[in-house]
């Protein structure tokens, strides 16, 4: 457990070091791969999913009651392998969800908690602890490491949140035009230094969704995927996406059936 | 019903009309946040007719309106003064902020150029999104031409690519005249790092 202060140490002085304009980009990525392989059971979200584990198991809310009883889409406390199998359908509160969508629900109707403070607190400022939807996300996005995404497309529910999401991640708006898709339907493109996925392909889903949720060395915080799409739709200059609405249900279903038959390998680390 | 029939008034007669987002539902997932209100939701008739996915193509006449749409949108500085500074035109193409909800409105917005185009050689973090910028000046000299061309690529790229995903800067009102005046001399003057 000490080790990973002192890894992360290491880690963000390499980082220090490879912002410097000396070394060129290739450089600094091959320096970032090295390092992620050093420490690949090394990862600080480990905390973050100790910490969900323990909030799922403890008594909490209004209600003081544990989220075992949380139907996760494969029955009630079971989390093995849940993750790979999301977004889809619950008919018990009628829509599709997603995970953390999904949490936010079970944590409403099982623990009484407040939606929307769950919703609108859902992650953690610069330098906070680990919120309990991340912590949570963390843990059992990591429970589907290694099983291949298999998100349930032949339910029509899910299909039309596919096809609603792909209309989305091209819907050009705001002052500066943006799409998802201005960022995001090129290959080997870069902003600044940061790659950018061609989240219109395959290949380039599976290498962004099997690693969300994801320790952020820069922001020192586990980051979900609801929050990669709060920030995202942040810098298209769009007004706030709000955590669990639909159109962040839609435009995640859309990324993860994008990536369906790609290896789930959450929790990842980026920069 | 209503909304197709507005649609297919507005491409006959060339008028730029805005599709309200609200209709759709979609609003209810945002909240207005600092200087981004949900307006922003609504699609312009370019962004709408630019929506379309990877592959998508726009019929020859459509693309003509977008061009002639932008083209009439440009404002050239008075008394052709086209070049600024390019000390103050390379931090603007540095900065990266503005118009996010999370930017102070009070505070002018960055070009961000070095988000999508290469300019000055020396600055090793740039993206590709966009074409490479460096040596533009030296290239291509420093005609009215050349000029008038770049201004209205910087005003309104819409009005050379239909389509294209590079931001309005000036018919947005993203950077003021006096900013894209700084931006110009950062890309042609002589001095510039980006024609060393
Ligand atoms: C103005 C540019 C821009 C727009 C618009 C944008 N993104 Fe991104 N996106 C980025 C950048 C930059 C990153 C990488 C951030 C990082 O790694 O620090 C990113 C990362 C991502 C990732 C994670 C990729 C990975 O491999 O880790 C996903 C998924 C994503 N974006 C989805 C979206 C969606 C969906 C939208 C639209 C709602 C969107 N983006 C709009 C710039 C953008
Ligand atoms: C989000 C991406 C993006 C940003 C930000 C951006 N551009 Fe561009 N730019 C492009 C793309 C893409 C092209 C290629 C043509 C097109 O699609 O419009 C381009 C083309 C150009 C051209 C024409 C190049 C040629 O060969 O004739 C100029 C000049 C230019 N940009 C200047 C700028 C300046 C100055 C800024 C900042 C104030 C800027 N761009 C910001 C994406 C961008």
């Amino acid at each position: 457990m000490n080790t990973i202060p002192r890894v992360v140490l290491r880690l963000a002085s390499v980082l220090i070091l490879a912002s410097t304009p000396a070394l060129t980009f290739a450089a600094e990525e091959n320096l970032f791969d090295e390092y992620r392989q050093m420490m690949a059971d090394d990862n600080p979200a480990q905390l973050a999913e100790m910490q969900g584990e323990e909030y799922w198991k403890t008594a909490g809310g209004p209600k003081k009651q544990t989220l075992q009883g949380c139907d996760l889409g494969l029955g009630p406390g079971k989390t093995q392998g849940a993750y790979a199998v999301l977004p889809r359908f619950f008919a018990d509160a009628g829509r599709v969800m997603d995970l953390e969508t999904r949490l936010i629900w079970c944590m409403t109707t099982i623990q009484g908690r407040d939606p929307a403070e769950l919703s609108g607190k859902a992650f953690s400022k610069q330098g906070q602890p680990t919120t309990d939807l991340e912590g949570l996300t963390t843990w059992i996005a990591g429970q589907s490491r290694d099983r291949v995404l298999a998100v349930p497309v032949d339910q029509p529910q899910v299909r039309a949140a596919f096809e609603e999401g792909k209309r989305l991640f091209f819907y050009r708006a705001g002052p500066y035009d943006f799409s998802c898709a201005s960022c995001h339907s090129q290959s080997g493109k870069r902003i600044r230094l940061t790659s950018l996925p061609n989240l219109t392909t395959h290949d380039g889903a599976v290498s962004a969704y099997t690693t969300w949720p994801t320790y952020r060395v820069s922001q020192g915080a586990a980051r979900t995927m609801q929050w990669r799409m709060v920030d995202c739709a942040r810098q298209q200059r769009l007004p706030e996406l709000i955590v669990g609405s639909p159109v962040t249900v839609s435009l995640l279903t859309y990324l993860a059936a994008s990536a369906n038959g790609g290896k789930m390998a959450a929790p990842g680390l980026k920069r | 019903m209503f909304r197709r029939w507005t649609c297919v008034m507005a491409a006959t007669l060339g008028v730029a009309f805005v599709v309200p987002l609200q209709a759709e539902g979609v609003a209810d997932s945002f909240r207005a946040k600092g200087q981004a209100k949900l307006d922003r939701l609504d699609q312009t008739d370019m962004q709408r007719i630019c929506s379309g996915p990877v592959g998508m193509t726009v019929p020859d006449d459509v693309r003509a309106r977008l061009q002639k749409t932008a083209t009439d949108s440009v404002k050239f500085p008075a008394a052709d003064r086209f070049l600024g500074k390019w000390e103050a035109g390379q931090k603007i193409a540095q900065t990266g902020t503005g118009m996010q909800s999370s930017d102070d409105p009070a505070v002018p917005s960055g070009g961000n150029c070095y988000a999508c185009h290469q300019m000055a050689p020396t600055e090793m973090s740039y993206g590709t999104l966009g074409p490479s910028l460096a040596g533009y000046g030296k290239q291509r000299g420093q005609s009215e031409a050349m000029l008038k061309y770049t201004w209205t690529r910087i005003w309104n790229p819409q009005a050379h690519m239909p389509c294209s995903h590079m931001p309005r800067f000036g018919d947005a009102g993203i950077l003021t005249e006096e900013q894209i005046r700084d931006v110009m001399a950062f890309l042609f003057d002589p001095a510039s790092p980006v024609n060393k």
